[in-house]
């Protein structure tokens, strides 16, 4: 548990960050450090150098215009938990935050720095591709692209960043008056990570879904988008009966890699992402379920 | 007479140094000079060592030396097995602090590095070059000795460690003649021990004296010491063992490890202290392990429930070398403990140990008894449910009338005292067991008797009371804590997304408080088993007390402090414990078995009533009067009669320390030292209750409640006694329900960190329910018996027999631990495309 020799920077803006990645080449960004720090503490990663971008204040904090929600990468689990007016605007990313390891690490921990690690547990990857989300990139030279969640992770602690480019705003629909949202996870009893983790966002008129955006993760490589269940809840009443049938095949939606091993197989994953959808859906309707 | 402070329940005097940071624990000294030791461990389960280069690592930055088996061979002797288990072929093979020419299991030592710094030392083991010839690995216990599979060692043939066997009356005519039988393979498996404080050593070798000072986080210094020089060749009166703060231990810090070995062998060799602290995933890969059995078990009753009969073949997994007490564990601390409370008239345990290319197997929290209790506790649930009975009534005719001075059990021991069924009747009572099972009934679509339907209501509410883990347990955590409440279930047949209620009732009977030193020679335990202590008073009236043992979180700081203070009156506050170090302390053998209040506290005791008898002495010449009118009470000598002519234990203290009027023939000072060795073990005992609710949807299993009586005798701290209970019950509920160490078939440590290997949360559990029963121990002066270990014996089998009676509609009777949600939800399948 003690990190190999690497050289420390911080940098102050995004643009010294750009220019210290570009001039260490091989060098990591760390943000909250709760995923570089232990890789580092087991020697598993070993960068020449780590870009400490911690105190960057343009990419912190979260603002609220014309139906969308901004977040600086840099914020905090908690800070996104604790928001009254993220509660307000979209209860899902509050709930999701809020659900995100243990207290100690929604202090420290950072949306940007979680989705950037790609880790296939993560919670938000699954949430965000639900909800529909713009990743802001930023890269040499003033340079700034968008990309989705499912754009920017390609595989297990895999994304599409460039050598000299970080992630550093998300941006998130608010959610209309007609909208419910909802995560649910099985996480592991060690880690706490998602087993498999479902996220939900239905259109709900009068009882019927007018339109679906459903992802899973933890089970799969990167967040999937089940259309299966997207599809087949739409137009339908949201009732026990269509909630069940709806997603009755979403294992089968999840594509050819499903993640397993010795604590929960492939096969139970699959079973279980169905399950998870259906509680995300019982709760985020409040259809009596069971 | 004023409350007693004997059976108080006073606050924690450890605490507050705990919860402030204050704690000196051994990786917070430091001295002058002192240089880092890391250790290169093997990578591979098995190999043979072809080359080995440390060129590169001894020009590494700060590196001051780099040692290998080839240093240490013939310098540092083998580490030895303390507990040779006698008529059982035990073969002590060779056990190298550092490996010369094969590595046997992921973490064996190969090098050691010394550098300026831990960074340093971390940085140059990476350096040193080891060229390995990979062997095919064994890590199963139940395989380990079958024809082809990979030899540990040449004079172990097949893998065989040992092979031992305790039987009472005659099994074979039991089984020929029974009734009924039920026949069961259990699997207790592999679990890491999780102090908080990982094991750390710092040794200061004073050549010009020959003296070496070890600060080891030890449950047992004394022990320490005198393996410590077996293996060091320093005379034992030449080292001082210290364990500071030790931050837990379950039986993890027992044994002496060739790490602290390795550390003396550095600073001897560099004439500097040296300090090595293993991180937690060395702890993981590199600490002792527990359980790890195979156990083939069958039972034999009559038709109306009587045992008749019980016996098993167990393959017990030592690891890859046997570790200071490993071979006590599976045999004695296991295989006699087969009759649990009951009056099973013929068993026979025969128990082979066996060498896996894993981490080494010892003691933990438990050490064999959680093993039997489970093994017992099935089979009578299996029984029950062959017989088509009550799994509670088949307990009630087996159970031991009650008795309060001995019991012979079959396999030849005497129990101390018991009280079985009033503990099992008052945790029935408790938990409303009647309506409990109409409760389940009813959720599996039964019709419940009509007549009990006010119990149902009741019942239903208190179920909810407890249900404290209910809608966090599922580790199934959605946004805003929708409850899956099990209350809102109606009636069904077992379907696909039921809740099931399951019931699990133990009762159990066990062995602890350990010696006596001559049973332990009898069973070849390679030391006594008694304890000793020495309490001075001082001028000021203030008091030490010095024993042997080593408390590391069991609270025997304060609970020691309550029996001077009940036996002589002086305030516990004037009372001050010292433990830990070889110099300051006398004699003693440790703290483990939950024997340390039994056989220490016993001591304290004898040594208080001697501290008493001279101050009667010394009281009845200030006060001129005959010994034998010398009456005592609250801290107070008086002559009969004249309640006014009285000296205090604080006036006798100060008389007797500056001795300016001493009677005749009397020695000056106030100061007693007693040494005692116990008759006979104890055997607490108790009954738990543990109710569960499994999602029939995905699996998830929610301990919903856990009620627990038990019986420790006299209680001298209640409120430490409630939460040794709480702290035993949450560990073992960790075997039923999340923890278990995998290997792979090459035998790497899968589950080598936290992120993997599963420990319980405060969030997964429901408020522990607490209940006593008093039944004194005749065996020992305060009437008290061990509590340190009860909860982990009888919990994990409680809730796992919760939820296989939960699973009983399905028809499944087994299931391997830990029960993950995957195993549930796969059993149910299976039964259900049955």
């Amino acid at each position: 548990m003690f990190a190999p020799e690497f050289d420390y920077h911080k940098a102050n803006t995004v643009a010294e960050a750009i220019n210290l990645l570009a001039s260490h080449p091989g060098a990591k960004v760390m943000a909250g450090g709760h995923s570089l720090i232990p890789l580092l503490k087991l020697r598993l990663a070993r960068p020449g150098a780590v870009i400490d971008i911690g105190g960057v204040s343009e990419m912190k904090g979260i603002s609220i215009n014309n139906g969308s929600i901004r977040i600086g990468a840099l914020t905090t689990h908690w800070e996104i938990q604790s928001s009254s007016e993220v509660q307000s605007a979209n209860s899902l990313l509050a709930e999701a935050a809020g659900g995100i390891g243990d207290t100690q690490v929604r202090n420290r921990g950072t949306i940007g720095g979680n989705l950037s690690h790609a880790d296939p547990a993560s919670d938000w990857g699954t949430v965000l591709t639900a909800l529909g989300a713009t990743l802001e990139i930023q890269g040499p030279g003033g340079a700034s692209r968008t990309v989705s969640p499912t754009e920017l992770i390609v595989g297990p602690l895999t994304t599409s960043l460039g050598d000299n480019e970080i992630l550093t705003s998300i941006t998130v629909p608010v959610l209309t008056a007609n909208q419910r949202g909802e995560y649910a996870k099985m996480s592991h009893p060690a880690s706490g990570y998602a087993v498999v983790g479902a996220a939900v966002v239905v259109d709900v008129d009068h009882h019927t879904c007018t339109g679906a955006r459903v992802a899973v993760g933890g089970a799969t490589p990167v967040p999937v988008r089940v259309t299966s269940v997207e599809a087949g809840l739409t137009g339908k009443e949201l009732n026990n009966e269509n909630i069940t049938a709806a997603t009755s095949l979403a294992g089968g939606d999840l594509g050819e890699e499903i993640l397993g091993d010795f604590f929960a197989s492939a096969e139970y994953r699959r079973a279980m992402a169905a399950v998870e959808i259906r509680h995300a859906l019982f709760h985020a309707t409040g259809v009596a379920h069971h | 007479m004023t409350t007693r402070i004997f059976g108080s329940g006073i606050r924690r005097r450890e605490d507050p140094r705990l919860i402030t940071g204050q704690a000196t624990y051994t990786d917070d000294i430091s001295l002058a000079g002192m240089v880092y030791a890391a250790i290169l461990r093997s990578p591979h389960a098995h190999a043979r060592i072809r080359s080995i280069d440390t060129s590169a690592a001894k020009s590494a930055p700060g590196v001051v030396a780099v040692y290998t088996g080839a240093d240490t061979d013939g310098v540092l002797n083998a580490i030895p097995c303390a507990w040779v288990v006698p008529d059982s072929d035990v073969k002590a093979v060779a056990y190298p602090a550092i490996a010369t020419d094969t590595v046997r299991y992921v973490g064996d030592a190969v090098a050691v590095v010394v550098a300026g710094s831990r960074y340093q030392a971390e940085d140059a083991v990476e350096r040193i070059n080891v060229d390995y010839e990979v062997l095919p690995a064994n890590v199963h216990a139940e395989l380990a000795m079958n024809e082809g599979v990979p030899q540990l060692h040449e004079d172990a043939p097949s893998n065989q460690a040992f092979h031992w066997v305790a039987a009472g009356g005659d099994t074979d005519a039991a089984f020929a003649s029974a009734e009924v039988t039920v026949s069961d393979t259990i699997v207790q498996q592999r679990l890491i021990p999780n102090a908080m404080e990982p094991r750390s050593a710092v040794a200061s070798y004073a050549s010009a004296m020959g003296e070496l000072t070890i600060w080891n986080t030890t449950q047992n210094p004394h022990i320490a010491r005198f393996v410590t020089s077996l293996v060091t060749g320093v005379p034992e009166h030449k080292i001082r063992v210290i364990a500071p703060e030790v931050g837990g231990g379950f039986g993890a810090k027992i044994p002496v490890y060739p790490w602290e070995m390795i550390t003396a062998f550095c600073s001897m060799k560099l004439g500097r202290p040296v300090k090595w602290t293993e991180t937690r995933s060395e702890n993981y890969q590199a600490s002792i392990h527990g359980r790890d059995h195979v156990q083939a078990v069958d039972i034999a009753a009559t038709r109306d429930g009587k045992i008749t009969g019980l016996r098993s073949v167990v393959h017990a997994a030592m690891g890859a070398y046997l570790s200071t007490a490993g071979p006590g564990i599976p045999t004695i601390l296991h295989g006699l403990m087969y009759s649990g409370p009951y009056d099973i008239p013929n068993i026979k345990a025969d128990i082979y140990g066996v060498f896996t290319n894993c981490t080494p197997v010892d003691a933990y929290r438990g050490a064999g008894r959680p093993e039997a209790t489970f093994l017992v506790e099935r089979m009578v649930d299996l029984l029950a449910n062959e017989l088509d009975m009550d799994p509670v009534e088949v307990r009630r005719i087996n159970l031991i009338p009650r008795f309060e001075d001995g019991f012979d059990i079959s396999l030849g021991l005497t129990y101390d005292s018991g009280d079985y069924h009033a503990a099992l009747d008052k945790v029935l009572e408790h938990v409303d067991y009647e309506n409990l099972r109409q409760e389940q009934a009813r959720s599996r679509g039964e019709e419940p008797a009509a007549s009990e339907q006010a119990h149902h209501d009741h019942g239903h509410d208190h179920g909810h009371d407890h249900g404290h883990g209910h809608d966090h347990g599922h580790g199934h955590e959605h946004g805003h804590g929708h409850e899956h409440g099990h209350g809102e279930e109606t009636s069904q047949q077992p379907s696909a997304t039921g809740h099931l209620l399951g019931i699990g009732v133990t009762t159990y009977c066990e062995i602890c408080g350990i010696g006596p030193s001559q049973v332990a020679g009898a069973v070849g335990f390679g030391g006594g088993l008694w304890e000793s202590a020495i309490i001075r008073f001082y001028a000021t009236g203030k008091v030490n007390v010095f024993v042997g043992t080593s408390p590391h979180g069991q609270g025997e700081e304060t609970t020691f402090a309550q029996i001077v203070s009940d036996e002589l009156g002086v305030p516990v506050a004037d009372v001050e414990v010292i433990h830990g170090d070889t110099d300051n302390t006398p004699m003693g053998w440790g703290t483990y078995g939950s024997r340390t209040t039994v056989i220490s506290g016993a001591a304290v005791a004898l040594s208080s009533r001697k501290i008493k008898e001279k101050a009667i002495g010394l009281a009845a010449h200030l006060l001129e009067a005959a010994e034998e009118d010398i009456e005592y009470e609250d801290g107070k000598f008086f002559v009969r009669g004249s309640p006014d002519r009285s000296q205090s234990i604080q006036d006798i203290a100060l008389m007797a320390n500056v001795a300016w009027n001493m009677p005749e023939g009397m020695e000056p000072g106030l100061e007693a030292s007693a040494f005692y060795d116990t008759p006979n073990f104890t055997f607490p005992f108790g009954a738990h209750v543990a109710v569960v609710d499994i999602d029939a949807d995905n699996g998830h299993i929610v301990l919903q409640r856990y009620a627990a009586v038990d019986d420790c005798g006299q209680q001298i701290n209640p409120m430490i006694v409630e939460g040794q209970v709480h702290g035993g019950v949450v560990q073992g509920a960790g075997q039923a329900l999340w923890e278990g160490a995998v290997y792979d078939d090459d035998g790497q440590l899968l589950t080598g960190s936290m992120l993997d290997y599963a420990l319980p949360k405060a969030h997964l559990l429901p408020e522990i329910e607490t209940l006593f029963t008093v039944t004194p121990s005749p065996h020992n002066p305060l009437g008290v018996k061990g509590i340190g270990e009860t909860g982990t014996i009888a919990s994990t089998i409680t809730i796992y027999n919760a939820v296989i009676d939960a699973l009983k509609p399905f028809g499944i009777t087994r299931l391997e631990m830990p029960l993950t949600s995957e195993k549930v939800w796969q059993a149910i399948q299976q039964s259900r495309g049955a």
